[in-house]
């Protein structure tokens, strides 16, 4: 039993709770009980994933039921979890209010049960393909994820609503399927080099002899995957459906989408990015995975910053927020070298903990003011000073001001990007600039000025927001030692030396 | 049989899977549509099960079952049970431009095979021709999402695409291990049933004829509650 002892339990209990919360919150009925139930399913993984880093701290890679924790997905996993667990706090009392709104009727009932089982399920599916060993189960897994968000963003059934779940399902299906095409092509390429060619798709067998790979079917395959999973990352020109899903899905589920879908599907990209490297290098395009990287990050940041100008819905103005954010990961990972990359990954983090923590307070927001219009929300902070407040603090620490952890990381990668590739930066720096002046012009409106006639305070649990902000404020003063340790090890693994 | 007969035969199949692409492309009615859709994933099924004959891979006649089941079978009877709950049978959608559609085509399946030519350079010239064949079935399907309006027949367009990647998976590596080809199949089927679900919602909405119309989507609109 010595292979059980070695993290066995934590693995699996993080990745499996919630696909047992899928069954058991179908078969429950009553909204009171039903939001506790998946607050308990999303707090077992959490916990279990704090038991997880813990195994992983003392015994390194964790090989187990066919998952496998390494330098590169402990962190995701453990941030996947928390964000998971507030996120669920959040629509536990969120969700019981829009039932007697949006979700009013006996189709509320049964919309209420299927939105919990299918928020189990999109935990799941991203833990899965966060942890899975397996290329073509990553895979399943991201397309799983397509699956169980689509009917969430449909929840509430308005035209707008199957509007944007048929974009979403149509952009996202199409893209996910190149995605495939392009991980049967390395499968195809792994058929003749590996000893065992049943286990080219496992990714650490496929590490340890990507340096033997054919070149040209290996470009072949990353462009596939990049254009595929690229789709689920909110790269533009593929980011048609991120806007329209974020502003028309329960605000819980924009949250996850933004806070963690995006990262998952990018560390798809990375994974594959990974092989393609080993195998291009010493090629004259050893670096195109990297050089299409940069280009569809600029691109996106780019364009993320002009959309952001001309949103009038908040939903929508923080998703575009969160195409750029994206866009500067990818060109991070696609500058390459330890610096960029450890920023990247940084980035990674504390975006996903800053954004979530923004659209659980833009729930609270358009709760008070009735309206998702920016030109309609206006004085937050005199009708309830603790959302206005929240939300103002949350906004600055997303457009990259100190002392938060999100200016580390942009400053990082500005740093690496300058010491790099100095020209970039003059794409790099206006993108960040609009992007921060867009988002204030919209935000100070909102949080200052005069109270609408009648705008009253909700009922609201920022304790999640708090928690999140908090760890934001905490990586932007110090990096605590283990998750620099972590992180540390990934930059290994992704760039080939650590950080000095 | 001999084994040339045999690569020959396959050839002829995966050639009448990518005939099958064309038909769904240019058929003005869904249920024609429909039927070469599930003609082309019972090809599929045939060809994997040749293929698994000849290579000795005996996972593949399970792949084989699945397939003929799930694209030949189960989702054809889906998609015809709807068409006709939906009162679509008669509904007619003339491509607007035809003769556009099919050079596009066939440039794509041309395309193809440049974009394959270096990959398999070393392998089987039969190899060659599948997964360019593949390739280009996945590529028709993408033509077909593009040109059609129909709900149903954008939806078989995505579809086709995946007869198109299960196709490459056989022909290149002679299948994926079991558990992905399982989770790929469950996928595709649940996301047959959500398609089904959505159908109806649109069906509501009269939006299912022409889903172009779906625009009320863009910076410009309010999101008021």
């Amino acid at each position: 039993m010595n292979a059980l002892s070695n993290g066995f339990w934590p693995v699996v209990l993080t990745v499996y709770t919630p696909l047992l919360g899928i069954f058991v919150l179908a078969l429950i009925g009553r909204a009171q009980r039903a939001g506790w139930v998946n607050v308990g399913c999303a707090g077992v993984s959490f916990a279990a994933s704090i038991w997880l880093a813990w195994a992983y701290t003392v015994h390194g890679d964790i090989v187990a039921a066919g998952l496998r924790i390494d330098a590169l997905n402990i962190s995701l996993v453990v941030l996947n979890a928390l964000v998971g667990l507030s996120t669920a706090l959040f629509s536990r009392t969120y969700m019981l209010e829009m039932l007697s709104t949006r979700l009013s009727g006996a189709r509320g009932v049964h919309g209420l049960r299927l939105y919990n089982s299918l928020f189990q399920a999109f935990l799941f599916t991203m833990l899965l393909a966060l942890t899975t060993a397996n290329l073509g189960v990553l895979w399943v897994a991201v397309e799983g994820c397509t699956l169980s968000t689509v009917l969430l963003v449909s929840l509430y059934r308005t035209p707008e609503a199957l509007e944007a779940a048929w974009k979403y399902f149509m952009l996202c299906g199409v893209g996910i399927a190149l995605a495939l095409f392009g991980t049967v092509l390395v499968y195809f390429a792994a058929q003749h080099v590996l000893p065992n060619p049943a286990q080219g798709l496992n990714w650490s067998v496929l590490y340890t002899h990507r340096k033997q790979f054919e070149p040209t079917v290996m470009i072949i395959a990353f462009v596939f995957v990049l254009v595929g999973y690229g789709t689920k990352v909110g790269l533009v020109p593929m980011h048609q459906w991120l806007p329209d899903a974020h502003s028309e899905g329960p605000t819980p589920v924009s949250a996850l989408l933004s806070g963690l879908l995006l990262n998952v599907a990018l560390y798809a990209v990375l994974r594959i990015k990974l092989l393609v490297d080993g195998a291009l290098a010493g090629t004259p395009s050893a670096h195109l995975a990297g050089h299409l990287l940069i280009g569809f990050g600029l691109v996106s940041l780019l364009v993320g910053a002009l959309f952001l100008h001309r949103s009038r819905d908040i939903k929508r103005l923080f998703s575009y927020s969160s195409i750029g954010h994206m866009g500067m990961i990818t060109f991070g990972f696609g500058l390459g070298g330890p610096l960029a990359t450890f920023a990247a990954l940084l980035y990674m983090i504390v975006h996903s903990l800053t954004k979530s923590a923004v659209f659980i307070t833009v729930g609270h927001a358009t709760h008070i003011a009735g309206t998702q219009t920016i030109d309609h929300i206006r004085g937050l902070i005199r009708t309830q000073p603790k959302v206005g407040w929240t939300l103002l603090i949350a906004v600055v620490a997303l457009a990259g001001f100190p002392p938060f952890g999100l200016f580390t990381s942009e400053f990082l990668l500005l740093g690496a990007t300058m010491h790099r590739a100095p020209l970039l930066a003059i794409v790099l720096l206006p993108g960040m600039a609009i992007t921060f002046a867009g988002l204030f012009r919209h935000v100070q409106r909102m949080v200052y000025g005069p109270v609408p006639a009648g705008q009253t305070p909700v009922r609201a649990n920022l304790w999640p927001v708090y928690v999140q902000m908090a760890l934001v404020l905490w990586l932007g003063l110090t990096i605590p030692t283990l998750l620099a340790h972590w992180l540390g090890q990934a930059t290994a693994l992704v760039a080939g030396a650590p950080l000095p | 049989m001999s084994g040339e007969v045999i690569q020959s035969l396959i050839l002829i199949l995966a050639a009448l899977v990518l005939f099958a692409s064309f038909v769904q492309i240019s058929r003005e009615r869904l249920l024609p549509a429909i039927h070469a859709f599930a003609w082309q994933g019972a090809l599929v099924a045939v060809v994997t099960g040749l293929i698994a004959a000849t290579g000795h891979v005996p996972g593949l006649y399970f792949s084989a079952a699945l397939t003929f089941l799930l694209k030949a079978l189960l989702i054809p009877w889906l998609l015809h049970r709807l068409v006709r709950h939906l009162k679509l049978a008669r509904h007619r959608e003339p491509l607007g431009h035809p003769i556009l559609t099919v050079v596009l085509a066939v440039a794509l399946v041309i395309f193809s095979y440049w974009l394959v030519l270096p990959i398999v350079a070393h392998s089987l010239s039969s190899t060659r021709n599948i997964l360019a064949i593949s390739l280009a079935v996945v590529l028709l399907g993408l033509l077909m999402m593009v040109v059609r309006s129909q709900a149903v027949a954008q939806v078989l367009g995505f579809m086709s695409m995946e007869n198109g990647l299960f196709l490459a998976a056989v022909s290149a590596t002679q299948g994926m291990p079991l558990v992905v080809e399982l989770g790929v199949a469950f996928d595709v089927m649940v996301a047959a049933v959500l398609f089904g679900v959505f159908f109806l919602e649109l069906g509501e909405g009269g939006e299912l004829h022409n889903v172009d119309r779906l625009n009320r989507l863009d910076e410009t609109r309010d999101g008021d509650l």
